[in-house]
């Protein structure tokens, strides 16, 4: 076994998923090298060797690959292929933008957002929002995975002194060409990471009206998450999404706030370990997974909770 | 430009999925289908783009069994000019669809291939960047923004830290996400007319491609169900609960 993990990184920072990726990648066993591309500042490649685990880091530096463009990515992922028996992402946009098309070119056929691994060629993944889990069998001789973070602990991310072996310049694709990025800025911590997390939906009736789960992320060192219809409805940008689609969170405190439950919002949080709803609407489905339901107007109750937090 | 949209047939997305007793797999008889809700987003780009004078053509695709014809009429009454059946097993694999398409596309020479960026029974979201590779194309994925040039297309898209501006050359592939428009639904008499509009069936063992899974599915489960939880009486009780009992604030 062999395995090459793809970096997910800001070109700043390490994406901690990618640290679960590291823990997924220990449990095939053997080598584990991973691939830091982009990254001009070498914080990351720095970062990456002291993960605990890992054997080498492959450095690509090339301005090329600076933005992740999936048409310079993946053949340089595909040029390094040779040798290893599994390689992975994490399931964030990046990973799923990438491995595909490596997939592809390596004519195997990937095996997306797995959440268990049974053996080096088994693993468990979720199909239909989570409503299934389907174990698969591959008999690839390069798989091709995707990790969902959340069903894996975070590697440490001290303790290992890894070699760092730098990779010739590629050319461009010319493909694609990245313009820019609006990302939302926040000093709270990053949704899929945070320990506690409090969500709004289509309840909250108003953008302006998620200032009140702010305050109380404040309180509680919460990230802010929301369901699609409140996406959808404009109240907040779409990182804040959690769902089917959007991003799957499993914090120690998941608050859902005017949220009803929808199929496709539950694939998103309900391997949360405490649940807590809070909606006036008694028969909504999200009470059925909630561990703790509170039938009560959100407009009374948060405020109250921000109160009782002191 | 001609523009291919594939389409997939799914089980409805207010459907409750059950898993089969035999674990081989969930329960398909007697349960409702509709179009992938994505693609559904993907063939209303594709007929926005043809209104607004951007395409001449608009060809939908289908991959599976005979019943998804069905699907294809449904993009045929949205507007759609005509359609594509290639009878395969119902589950046909990302990288085999990919490849049939990929033949589709050699014969067809579309400018443009829009697709949902996945499909909501298996959630495996590779298709679209699997014919991107195939075929040497740009690929611009999880568009929630469009603006599509001769030679070139500026896609924005949803990544996890918010929005990312990308250009790519055409022709490419662009897979779609939710927010990029709202699917319009068919009207009685264009669901009539679309009774008419022209829809072959093909064999996908016609077009030479090895089709053969890859991936055995060893067994279906339903997931752990979460133990039935408490109704707290006020706002006091909760915080209490969370401290004392929970112990997770």
């Amino acid at each position: 076994m062999s395995v090459l993990i793809l970096c997910d990184h800001d070109n700043g920072q390490l994406n901690p998923l990618t640290l679960n990726t590291v823990t997924a990648a220990t449990q095939i066993g053997g080598n584990i090298d991973i691939l830091v591309s982009g990254d001009a500042s070498g914080n990351v490649a720095a970062a990456a060797a002291k993960i605990a685990g890992i054997d080498k880091v492959l450095i690509a530096g090339d301005k090329i690959f600076e933005n992740s463009l999936a048409e310079n990515l993946a053949p340089l992922l595909q040029n390094l292929s040779i040798g290893y028996s599994h390689i992975m992402a994490p399931a964030t946009t990046n990973g799923k933008n990438v491995m595909p098309r490596l997939a592809a070119l390596l004519d195997v056929m990937q095996i997306s957002d797995i959440t268990k691994i049974i053996d080096a060629n088994t693993f468990q993944r979720p199909i239909y929002a989570g409503n299934a889990l389907s174990t698969v069998l591959s008999g690839e001789a390069i798989k091709v995975i995707t990790v969902r973070g959340t069903a894996f602990e975070a590697a440490a991310s001290e303790g290992g002194s890894a070699k760092t072996e730098i990779l010739e310049s590629t050319d461009d694709a010319g493909l694609s060409t990245y313009i820019k990025s609006e990302l939302s800025s926040s000093e709270r911590p990053e949704l899929t990471s945070a320990p506690i997390v409090i969500s709004g939906g289509r309840g909250m009736q108003d953008g302006a009206n998620f200032s009140m789960l702010e305050k109380i992320a404040d309180k509680l060192g919460a990230a802010v998450g929301a369901s699609r219809a409140a996406v959808d409805a404009g109240f907040v940008p779409n990182d804040y999404q959690v769902g089917q689609t959007g991003k799957v969170v499993a914090p120690d405190l998941y608050l859902a706030v005017g949220i009803s439950g929808a199929i496709q919002h539950l694939a998103g949080m309900k391997d949360s370990k405490i649940i807590v709803a809070i909606n006036k609407d008694d028969e909504a489905p999200i009470f059925q997974v909630a561990d703790y339901g509170l039938v009560a107007d959100l407009f009374d109750a948060v405020p109250e909770l921000e109160k009782e937090l002191g | 430009m001609k523009i291919l949209v594939p389409v997939k047939r799914v089980i409805d997305y207010n459907v409750k999925v059950r898993v089969k007793s035999d674990k081989s797999g969930v329960e398909l008889a007697n349960v409702k289908m509709a179009m992938n809700p994505f693609d559904e987003i993907a063939v209303e780009q594709a007929l926005r783009l043809q209104e607004s004078g951007g395409a001449d053509e608009v060809v939908a695709v289908s991959i599976g069994p005979a019943q998804n014809q069905e699907t294809i009429r449904t993009a045929l009454a949205m507007g759609a000019d005509r359609g594509i059946h290639i009878e395969a097993p119902h589950d046909i694999e990302p990288l085999a669809v990919a490849k049939l398409l990929r033949a589709v596309v050699d014969e067809e020479n579309p400018g443009l291939v829009l697709v949902g960026k996945q499909a909501i029974d298996d959630d495996c979201n590779q298709t679209g960047q699997m014919l991107a590779a195939m075929l040497g194309w740009a690929q611009g994925t999880f568009a929630s923004a469009l603006e599509i040039a001769t030679d070139s297309a500026k896609v924005v898209r949803e990544v996890d830290g918010g929005l990312e501006h990308i250009q790519i050359s055409m022709p490419a592939i662009i897979t779609v996400d939710l927010r990029l428009n709202e699917p319009r639904y068919a009207s009685l008499p264009n669901i009539m007319k679309a009774k008419k509009k022209p829809l072959i069936s093909r064999d996908a063992n016609d077009f030479g491609v090895d089709i053969t899974p890859r991936l055995t599915i060893v067994k279906v489960e339903e997931p752990e169900a979460r133990a039935a939880g408490i109704k707290v009486a006020d706002v006091q009780e909760l915080v209490n609960k969370l401290k004392n009992e929970a112990k997770v604030i």
